[in-house]
């Protein structure tokens, strides 16, 4: 019996503060736990069993294989991982050290700039934001008009292709008509005069993107006969989107840029996502009659005008999705990506609804990025990405209690929790 | 004597704000220093808590606002935020202790009316952190509505001035001007010599003083009201407050005030107040922090969402500030975080933004808690405050019911500038995903380009 309570006890200490950072793959099924799926409803006592990195089975019915590794999950809730929509996870470690900034080249038009390429998978800020649930999320550069583009990536692994979750977007900062902040301080003319070289170089670049195009189709089909054409690569990774085979992530947030987008949008017949759209509400039949989706956020961030009622942006995904825009939403953030639940929180207290919400951090993001398949929901079949809480994950006190990505059992610990444990009871104390 | 009555034409303005009477029946009271009283009646007269109890009767002409089903907490207090003045910083020279951001108040401000939607009664307009010894700060209460600056000025407050330790002053001071301070050495030595140099200035006066008493002839010292400002600190007449975020620094700072006789003080941000929590609790500071900022600099890379808890369960009275316009609106929220990261109760979490804050602010007496006697500045939630799903439907300040959700309007400016375009958008931060630079640097950034890109 002491050999067994201390073979228990070495088992615990094993796990997880030995256990190998990026997790451990396995059996496991998470038994008498409350089941979001979010696809299928609530199933209010069942099991989830995880193999080989997938959800094998999901059900009130469903018994635990004799080689799983049983989790209890009574009082406990699963919930499929957390998608964040927009981030700079991975690009970038401290914001203030040009050094740890990787999210920006020179160059206007660089859309073969990949953000893959420069995640650290590495990063202290990875195990910060998964514990919150969140597993997956797309990464962007920034910078120019076409500065590059952006990756899918979930948050477990060790070199970037591990992290690959798939998706790819070419990011478009949309010709704006807003003030960039409170320190621009641009006239008027001038704005205006600096959108529209804007726009005119957007339409030169989109026009030679569509040339080369047409160049390197015909040279695809018969290569023989003609010339090598000219290597451009920006005009290369160009050419997938103007084929619609890559969306455009377009980055537009006042009103009229809006409009202007989604017209530019339906003339060149362009597969595009709308990334921020921050005054969305103020144009949100428009969007929804175009079908474009959406991906807004911060939620949590100050209207775009002072004339605006105060909780506008906390509103804005909610007055989207009732005029029927698909809405995804997202942070904008790098260190507090964490923070993507009480985003979601904030857009479903102010109209938006829990259920909507949840679902714009989890199936609508898959959906939108083409890994509905894998990502999103509890089902069988799909990816083991998803994590078991005490509560309603967006509720502030919750506290995600297991966390599983690509079936990977991640410790529940990064560098936040270590510097609690070692400095709640400091040794020594006042007096060495 | 033939001046005295201009003390009557000034006093009044001075002393006398608005104030209100008020009926909140029947709500969850969070009184945060005497526990949670269900189903309680808080009675308001002339601005004051006048009476808490059950079964309390409006008299006559007084409004009564039903809290049942809701929850009624004391305003939030933010000890840390640039929000309703004009100008953040003087970064002309590592000392600027005789400048005040109440000089700068701007009650048109709307960021002021959106932290009064979110509860938010009281700020602390802090000067910048460019420079070692900033410039005084001014405590404000939201009287939103009321245009002139000295109404919003929170009456008897003691007078509090801004230090700033670590990157900031380096980077404004030494690597921007090339001059002292461009390491922690040289900021240790900049407070050191303007102490010592103040202390000197404080004698030389009473010298004088004492002379003058016995009637002797004695050349007047010359007036300096930088000096003058920095020997009221060592005469306890200022509270510090300074921004701060290694652990040596704050450290270095705590032992110089131990060596001039200052005791209070507040350390802002205090990042890695968290590894020397004992000693900030064997001092008696203050710690003020963000909830959850970690990477935003160098020198805060290394801190954790768990300061909070690890600081008040060392015994550091402890708030969390904001320091941004945005996160003003959700201190409630931002306080809930204390639970999630390392546990606290209601209480403990809800002291963070009242109570706390107030005693480092000096404004404790005043405000912070819901007890018989102190100002009647309330916030009234649909929820408990400290779930994410809470939204403030009131909040009244001396009180007079100052935001209501269900009258508020789309357009609640009280001033709109003629020269401004309509309709024009204007992305903050948060739009471009650097919602994590302090607001501390405004006014000398924009001359600085990482933060702007």
């Amino acid at each position: 019996m002491t050999l067994l309570l201390s073979l228990l006890l070495l088992a615990l200490s094993i796990f997880p503060t030995d256990a190998p950072d990026e997790g451990q793959r396995g059996t496991f099924a998470i038994t008498n736990a409350r089941i979001e799926t979010v696809t299928n409803g609530v199933i209010e006592r069942g099991t989830v069993v995880i193999r080989d990195g997938l959800i094998e089975s999901v059900g009130a019915d469903v018994q635990p294989p004799a080689d799983a590794e049983v989790i209890d999950g009574t009082g406990l809730t699963v919930y499929p991982g957390m998608i964040d929509g927009g981030t700079r996870l991975g690009l970038q470690e401290i914001g203030s050290l040009p050094e740890t900034r990787d999210f920006r080249e020179i160059g206007e038009v660089t859309p073969h700039m990949q953000a893959l390429t420069a995640i650290n998978p590495a990063s202290t800020l990875i195990p910060i934001t998964r514990l919150s649930g969140v597993t997956t999320v797309l990464t962007l550069p920034d910078g120019g008009m076409m500065p590059g583009t952006a990756a899918l990536i979930n948050l477990q692994g060790y070199t970037p292709n591990q992290l690959d979750a798939g998706f790819r977007g070419v990011v478009l900062d949309f010709p704006s008509s807003a003030r960039r902040g409170w320190w621009d301080r641009r006239k008027p003319e001038e704005i205006e005069k600096q959108a529209k070289e804007a726009m005119d170089k957007l339409n030169d670049t989109w026009d030679e993107a569509l040339l080369f195009a047409r160049i390197d189709s015909a040279y695809q089909v018969a290569p023989d006969p003609k010339p090598t054409p000219e290597y451009v690569p920006e005009m290369e990774a160009l050419a997938g989107v103007v084929r619609r085979e890559v969306p455009l992530l377009i980055e537009v947030d006042a009103a009229k840029d809006i409009t202007a987008a989604i017209g530019w949008v339906q003339e060149k017949n362009v597969r595009a996502i709308f990334t921020g759209v921050a005054e969305g509400w103020r144009v949100a039949d428009e969007l929804a009659d175009a079908g474009i989706p959406v991906i807004t956020g911060p939620v949590l961030s100050l209207p775009t005008r002072n004339s605006d009622r105060y909780d506008r942006a906390y509103a804005n995904p909610g007055l989207m999705r009732d005029a029927g825009v698909q809405v995804a939403l997202q942070t904008k953030e790098v260190e507090n990506v964490r923070n993507l639940p009480y985003n979601a929180a904030y857009a479903a207290a102010y109209g938006m609804g829990r259920e909507a919400a949840l679902e714009a951090v989890t199936i609508v993001p898959a959906r939108i990025f083409g890994v509905d398949d894998r990502l999103g929901s509890i089902e069988a079949g799909k990816a083991a990405t998803l994590f078991v809480a005490d509560g309603d994950p967006f509720e502030t006190k919750t506290q995600v209690r297991h966390l599983f990505i690509d079936g990977y059992r991640l410790p529940m610990t990064s560098r936040q929790t270590e510097l609690y444990d070692e400095y709640l009871n400091r040794t020594p104390g006042l007096t060495k | 004597m033939r001046y005295l009555f201009l003390l009557f034409l000034f006093a009044p303005a001075a002393l006398a704000q608005p104030t209100g009477d008020l009926l909140i029946r029947g709500a969850t009271v969070l009184t945060v220093t005497n526990g949670t009283l269900d189903n309680a009646d808080v009675l308001v007269r002339d601005g004051k808590i006048a009476e808490i109890g059950e079964g309390l009767d409006a008299p006559r002409g007084v409004r009564t606002v039903d809290g049942s089903g809701r929850y009624l907490m004391p305003g939030i207090v933010d000890a840390h935020s640039h929000i309703g003045i004009s100008s953040v910083n003087e970064a002309t020279n590592p000392i600027t202790a005789e400048v005040w951001t109440g000089d700068v108040l701007n009650p048109l401000d709307i960021r002021l009316y959106r932290a009064l939607a979110g509860g938010v009664t009281s700020s602390h307009a802090m000067h910048g952190s460019a420079n070692v010894i900033g410039g005084q700060n001014e405590t404000l209460k939201h009287r939103w509505g009321l245009t002139d600056p000295e109404a919003w000025r929170f009456e008897g407050a003691p007078r509090t001035i801004k230090f700033a330790l670590g990157e900031n002053p380096t980077r404004v001071h030494g690597r921007g001007r090339g001059i002292r301070p461009a390491s922690r050495m040289g900021v240790e030595m900049i407070v050191r010599d303007a102490f010592t140099e103040a202390r000197r200035y404080r004698e030389r006066q009473n010298e004088y003083e004492a002379a003058r008493d016995e009637g002797r002839r004695m050349t007047p010292p010359p007036y300096d009201l930088r000096l003058e400002t920095l020997a009221d600190i060592l005469d306890g007449e200022i509270l510090v407050h300074t921004h701060s975020y290694r652990s040596d620094e704050i450290l270095m700072l705590m032992e110089i005030l131990e060596d001039f006789g200052v005791d209070r003080v507040t350390f802002q941000h205090v990042n890695e107040g968290f590894k020397i929590a004992p000693e900030l609790a064997a001092f008696g500071a203050g710690a003020s922090i963000f909830s959850d900022w970690y990477a935003y600099k160098f020198e805060v890379y290394y801190s954790t969402a768990y300061n909070a808890a690890i600081l008040t369960r060392n015994g550091v009275r402890t708030s969390i500030n904001s320091d941004s316009a945005e996160l003003i609106r959700h201190l409630y929220h931002e306080a809930a975080k204390a639970q999630k990261y390392g546990g606290l109760s209601d209480d403990e979490a809800l002291a963070l933004i009242t109570i706390n804050p107030a005693w480092q602010l000096g404004i404790d007496d005043r405000v912070g808690s819901i007890e018989v006697g102190k100002d009647a500045d309330l916030v009234l939630f649909d929820e408990h405050p400290l779930s994410v799903y809470a939204i403030p439907q009131l909040t009244v300040v001396d009180g007079i019911v100052r935001f209501d959700r269900a009258q508020d309007a789309d357009d609640m400016r009280v001033f709109v500038d003629p020269e401004q375009i309509v309709d024009e958008a204007t992305l903050n931060e948060h739009h471009r995903g650097h919602s994590h630079d302090e607001s501390c640097l405004q006014d000398v950034a924009t001359q600085d380009a990482w933060w702007l890109q």
